[in-house]
């Protein structure tokens, strides 16, 4: 029988410490949509997602109603449209049928507008990448997102000078509300297949037909826990963090198992990830100021981060069958309301948050820089980014708006759960050349590690 | 299904027997109760087995609610697994 204790200690965590499960994502395959009429193709893309996803939003409610654990978001990944567009080419034209398909459906994003050119590019991707800002700004509910490092490849630095205006051109295009197209994407090194999260969501070419991945989240959950712990060592602090992101993974494995049950879908993975909302009691930040820092970015975050990110998987490992995504602690800016504290009274700079990225999940995140930041400059903060994931064999990611008209000081509000960004500074000095020399950086050797 | 009901709130004369009475007329079987009072604040813990019940789940919890409203009680259900995931491995 179960203890009243351990029941109150569950209600407790849902009622007052925002647990919660941050999204169910279905991965639809669109390989069997390829055809060469565009037309033809969409077609076949809408009905497909529209009827493999018909009732992810009333099974969703249903668990929430049932477990009585919010599900924040659902939502759905596809086949990267690069792809399933590449007989056609008329890419603008999917975007269109999914985010008909997302208001069918009732989800609120679709990701996989995603090409993968960590190598080089075909024609067709290269054509693809240049429709990607019209495609953000032309539809609501797509996200896009693109691969342009890995361990194994390299870095491919034609690209990130690409996305680097890609990204310039998204912001112009959106720049009634202050960029927000940038928000919808992502450029990742070793993007990985089975993510449930937005905006980097895409569904691998190595995944099955239709898949449920789930992403859990509840950075109140252990901030309340460490409160408990004041002044105790670090020994103590993991093992907290474990038990904790134990009990939070559980829930995932739980609403992952039944969602895909009755979604008649395959149970793919939970991501073991501590995802913050702009909600006061929800952030990675103050997790990591319980942990001693002053403030986030002061000395000792990346250290604070680093045994956060580590324990949080220590913990989340035993409480799932299969992991995957992107597993860890994320830090966007502009979603975490100790984050944006930081950066207002100054303890947390761009440069911080990049070390802060070699030790813990995504990248720099949800990360505003003034409208007059140059292509090349956007360029340069990707390539180091990129070379982070790509050196030492994880994902890492950037998602920045260059806010069009904005200056340091001002604030950008996206809404919802995007949140409240502050316009960062950016280092004044430039990349041009080292930008313009395009080609590859080879893939680094994985011996004589130091 | 099993499912667990929390019933939380200042203590009062009858809130057992009002839950019970609820249940009973949905023919909803009580397998076990925990109840304790602490300076003046009410919880009981119950868990039940709806395989028999003449309403849906979903009926249960807006009828459990409004029963909560009336006596001052805030009253969940949620299903039993969820805290069988959560505490036992």
């Amino acid at each position: 029988m179960i203890d009243p204790f351990e029941i109150m200690e569950t209600i407790n965590m849902v009622d007052n410490e925002h647990l919660d499960i941050r999204t169910i994502t279905m991965g639809i395959s669109l390989l069997d949509c390829i055809g060469q009429d565009s037309d033809i193709a969409s077609q076949k893309v809408y009905d497909k997602v529209a009827r493999l996803a018909e009732n992810l939003v009333p099974v969703g409610e249903q668990l929430e109603r049932e477990l009585g654990i919010p599900i924040i978001n659902k939502r759905i990944s596809v086949t990267p449209i690069s792809i399933v567009g590449s007989a056609c080419g008329d890419y603008v034209k999917f975007a269109k049928a999914l985010d008909r398909a997302a208001d069918a459906t009732g989800v609120n994003f679709i990701g996989g507008y995603s090409a993968l050119v960590q190598k080089g590019y075909t024609k067709g991707e290269y054509d693809f990448i240049e429709t990607i800002p019209e495609a953000l700004c032309t539809t609501n509910k797509i996200c896009s997102s693109v691969n342009v490092g890995s361990t194994k490849a390299g870095i491919s630095m034609d690209a990130v000078a690409h996305m680097g205006r890609i990204i310039k051109r998204t912001a112009e295009l959106s720049k009634d509300r202050d960029g927000f197209g940038c928000a919808k994407l992502v450029v990742f090194a070793n993007a990985v297949e089975d993510n449930p999260f937005m905006a980097g969501a895409f569904h691998g070419t190595g995944e099955g037909e239709c898949v449920i991945n789930v992403g859990v989240s509840g950075p109140g959950v252990v901030k309340k826990a460490l409160e408990k712990v004041k002044g105790a060592d670090f020994g103590v602090v993991a093992d907290t963090i474990k038990k904790t992101a134990f009990k939070i993974t559980r829930m995932g494995q739980l609403v992952a198992g039944e969602a895909a049950k009755r979604l008649g879908a395959q149970s793919g993975i939970v991501d073991l990830s501590l995802a913050p909302t702009p909600a006061i009691g929800d952030s990675v930040a103050h997790i990591l100021e319980e942990m001693g820092v002053e403030k986030c970015g002061a000395p000792g975050t990346t250290a604070a981060l680093a045994l956060l990110n580590d324990a949080v998987k220590k913990g989340g490992v035993m409480a799932s069958s299969y992991v995957g995504g992107l597993s860890g602690a994320f830090i966007p800016v502009s979603e975490d309301a100790g984050m944006i504290d930081a950066v207002r009274c100054g303890a947390l700079s761009l440069e911080k948050l990049e070390a802060m990225t070699c030790v813990c999940s995504v990248g720099i995140d949800m990360v505003v820089v003034p409208g007059d930041t140059s292509a090349e400059t956007i360029s340069g903060i990707l390539a180091d980014e990129v070379a982070i994931g790509v050196i030492n064999t994880k994902t890492t990611a950037l998602r920045i708006i260059p806010a069009p008209g904005k200056k340091v000081g001002d604030t950008v509000e996206f809404g919802g759960l995007l949140g409240t960004g502050p316009v960062m500074p950016v280092n004044p000095y430039g990349c041009v050349d080292f930008i313009s020399r395009g080609g590859r950086i080879p893939a680094p050797m994985h011996s004589l590690k130091n | 299904m099993k499912s667990v009901i929390t019933v939380m709130g200042k203590d009062s004369v009858g809130i057992i027997a009002k839950v019970s009475e609820l249940l009973a007329k949905n023919e909803i079987n009580i397998i076990d109760i925990s109840q304790t009072t602490y300076e003046n604040q009410f919880l009981m813990v119950m868990i039940v087995d709806m395989k028999n019940s003449n309403i849906s789940f979903a009926q249960t919890v807006n009828e459990l609610k409004a029963l909560g409203e009336e006596l001052g009680q805030k009253i969940q259900v949620r299903n039993k697994k969820v805290f069988d995931s959560m505490h036992r491995i």
